[in-house]
């Protein structure tokens, strides 16, 4: 049994559920199927500009990983422009990154979904850090 | 505001569960006048799905609170969805009136 898939960590989904070329006297010939993840890689290194290891240790996974999926994210967009395919974002292996925060004072850590009061729950200082 | 705190048992001098869908038993504190209600967990021994049960509950009694020292991936997805806090404390040594007493 091959080794299970790390869930790679994603801030935000993509804003679009998919990308058609425009003008073509026939309709696109196919699409790519982007990832979630690909959407990411593409995100943080080329948008954020981060370099390949701070990038990784964002998404949660390894250096090497990282490039793997950024590679196969970089390729997928080249074939659509090229092959006038619509690119079509779909979801991956991923998780979404809701903030964790832990609290100084008593080690506690804990959720906030209610981001406009930033207190611990159990002491209620507001030595926090996110996780 | 109601708070629930994973239990090993069914009175205030028992151990806080680390565990959340696989919790013995249930403290259902309102936050605001200190009452208690202890609910059995059900599903602690079902063979799957427990943190989603569990979750569900929470949900059904308007809970906006959980402490437990750990929930697994389907709770926090579903809790996080209904916007319900998490609390994450390492106290398997401490009981539950303890836990209540930090609180305050």
């Amino acid at each position: 049994m091959p080794r299970r898939k790390r869930l790679r960590k994603v801030v935000a989904p993509p804003g679009f559920k998919s990308f058609k070329p425009m003008g073509l006297n026939n309709k696109p010939t196919g699409e790519v199927d982007l990832l979630y993840e690909e959407y990411e890689a593409i995100k943080l290194a080329d948008y954020d500009l981060l370099n390949h290891l701070e990038a990784s240790k964002l998404m949660g996974i390894s250096r090497a990983t990282f490039a793997r999926i950024y590679e196969s994210a970089r390729r997928k967009i080249a074939k659509a422009l090229v092959e006038r395919k619509e690119i079509k974002a779909v979801y991956g292996d991923v998780y979404f990154d809701r903030d964790w925060f832990i609290c100084q004072s008593c080690m506690a850590k804990f959720t906030l979904p209610n981001r406009e009061i930033l207190l611990c729950p159990i002491c209620k200082s507001e030595n926090i850090n996110s996780l | 505001m109601k708070t629930v705190i994973t239990s090993s048992g069914d009175n205030l001098n028992s151990s806080f569960d680390l565990r959340f869908g696989r919790a013995a038993w249930f403290c259902f504190l309102n936050e605001e006048t200190g009452e208690t209600r202890f609910e059995v967990n059900e599903y602690a021994e079902s063979q799957g799905g427990a943190g989603t049960k569990a979750s569900e509950k929470m949900i059904e009694n308007g809970v906006t609170k959980v402490i437990s020292g750990d929930f697994g991936p389907k709770a926090k997805e579903l809790l996080e969805k209904f916007n319900i806090q998490m609390v994450v404390l390492q106290a398997e040594e401490n009981t539950i009136s303890e836990v209540i007493a930090k609180l305050k």
